[in-house]
């Protein structure tokens, strides 16, 4: 068996966490989950300096030096100084961090849109058949609804119709839902038996 | 005991029953030279085996992306397909010369994905191929993730994207099909939104629970031919639990 010991402590402690929803061991599992969130933490720290030394390597590489990592590394610098010198919660840094990341993610949310427009449009090109139609169809006749204009009130519509058409869409999502729902549970067995093991111990 | 808290155990304990009794099953049928599968045909698998093969004549390198789903969070599920999956194509194009490259949204998912690229060509007798910077987090942010997995997948010698995970809409910018620059994305995410930015942006997306079935149709293990059964086994029950319950409320007898 590959790593038993990192599998006898996934499932030992993925079995108490799980047995914590049924029956009044909710102290052990509190603890154990807080170990999660702080490992996690601890993780994320690792992750970062490897991204560094991953940008670090880039930009030393003889042939061509990456420019854009020296952009990561200085921007990283700085941040961290900055945050490092008068804390995260500080109003100022607070004001840098936000006129920085909002502006830029709100042009990735507009580049987003033009994407998914241009997408819409040239859906038949790339995917032909009747479920094309379905997707397109779905599409105008659902904002036309979000919409108000075949609203209550408009008169276009009777309001037992618009109301049966409000729920379709909730109804389809909560069929992909459950699906999704079943294959979360498998995968989720899978690990509590230790068949599935995303570690290498 | 309230009658959620006895159903939900009920369905867990079936479920485990069910998987280990299709597990051995399947181990048997492999033990007697059966390997072949009864599974429904996915195209995108077959153009993703055939993509992976391609990478490997090309001397070219597959991008794969686990998202953005903390370990500890509710969609961390897809992540965990995500890493099976990855660990399965990291062994199927161990013999390229380009090992595939990894990005995450997350520190965790990141630390595992290196792992599970580390395990992978130990299995494969490869272990030489290991690179820990060919597991990295992308970024912190959805946003910062995304872009900078966007420029893993233009800068690094990729020929195909294999985004398998948790996303947003934001993914529209590594799964759009008409960058000339990503031939191939083969996308499937836990989320309504993102998959439907995948139905118009991505050459090949998977939708609802043809995400949990990629391991399967990548031969991962028996494990996950059993969870597929068990899942359509789960899926006739609900139908007919809810046809059932209808019914009864139809008729007056609950309400």
């Amino acid at each position: 068996m590959r790593a038993p010991f990192s599998t006898a402590i996934a499932i030992a402690v993925g079995l108490v966490v799980l047995l914590g929803y049924f029956l009044p061991i909710d102290s052990l599992r509190g603890v154990l989950v807080n170990w999660a969130v702080t490992l996690a933490g601890l993780a994320a720290l690792v992750a970062i300096l490897n991204l560094v030394g991953v940008h670090w390597r880039k930009l030393r590489t003889p042939k061509h030096p990456d420019l854009y990592s020296l952009v990561f590394l200085l921007a990283f610098l700085a941040t961290f100084f900055v945050v490092a010198y008068l804390g995260p919660s500080d109003p100022q840094v607070q004001t840098i961090v936000t006129n920085i990341q909002i502006p830029v993610e709100a042009t990735l949310l507009g580049i987003v849109a033009i994407i998914l427009t241009l997408a819409a449009l040239r859906l038949f090109s790339r995917r032909q058949g009747l479920m094309a139609w379905v997707f397109l169809v779905s599409v105008v006749f659902f904002l036309l609804l979000g919409s108000g204009i075949l609203g209550f009130g408009s008169g276009l519509l009777p309001a037992g119709m618009v109301q049966f058409f409000q729920a379709l869409p909730i109804a389809g999502s909560r069929g992909i839902l459950l699906g999704m729902a079943l294959g979360s549970l498998t995968a989720g067995l899978r690990i509590l038996m230790g068949t599935d093991r995303p570690y290498s111990g | 005991m309230s009658l959620n808290i006895v159903f939900s155990l009920v369905l867990i304990v079936l479920s485990a029953v069910l998987i280990l009794i299709y597990t051995l099953q399947r181990k048997a049928q492999l033990r007697r030279g059966r390997s072949q599968s009864t599974f429904r045909t996915i195209p995108a698998m077959m153009r993703l085996r055939r993509a992976m093969g391609l990478a490997v004549e090309n001397g070219t390198r597959l991008h794969v992306s686990l998202g953005k789903a903390a370990i500890t969070s509710p969609a961390a599920p897809s992540a965990l397909v995500g890493l099976t999956s990855l660990e399965r194509i990291a062994q199927m194009s161990s013999v390229s010369d380009a090992p595939p490259v990894v990005t995450s949204g997350d520190g965790t998912l990141a630390i595992l994905s290196q792992d599970t690229l580390r395990a992978s060509y130990r299995i494969a007798n490869v272990p030489e191929l290991y690179d820990p910077d060919r597991g990295r987090l992308a970024g912190a942010t959805p946003f910062a993730y995304t872009s900078a997995a966007l420029v893993v997948s233009h800068d690094e010698n990729v020929s195909a994207n294999v985004l398998i995970g948790s996303f947003g809409v934001e993914a529209a910018l590594l799964s759009d099909s008409e960058d000339p620059k990503n031939p191939f994305t083969l996308a499937a995410s836990e989320s309504l939104a993102a998959q439907s930015v995948f139905y118009a942006t991505a050459k090949e997306p998977l939708i609802g629970e043809e995400l949990f079935a990629i391991p399967a149709y990548l031969q991962a293990g028996a494990s996950h031919y059993a969870s597929l059964k068990v899942q359509d086994i789960l899926r006739w029950l609900l139908i007919l639990l809810m046809l059932g319950g209808a019914f009864l409320n139809l008729i007056g007898v609950i309400r």
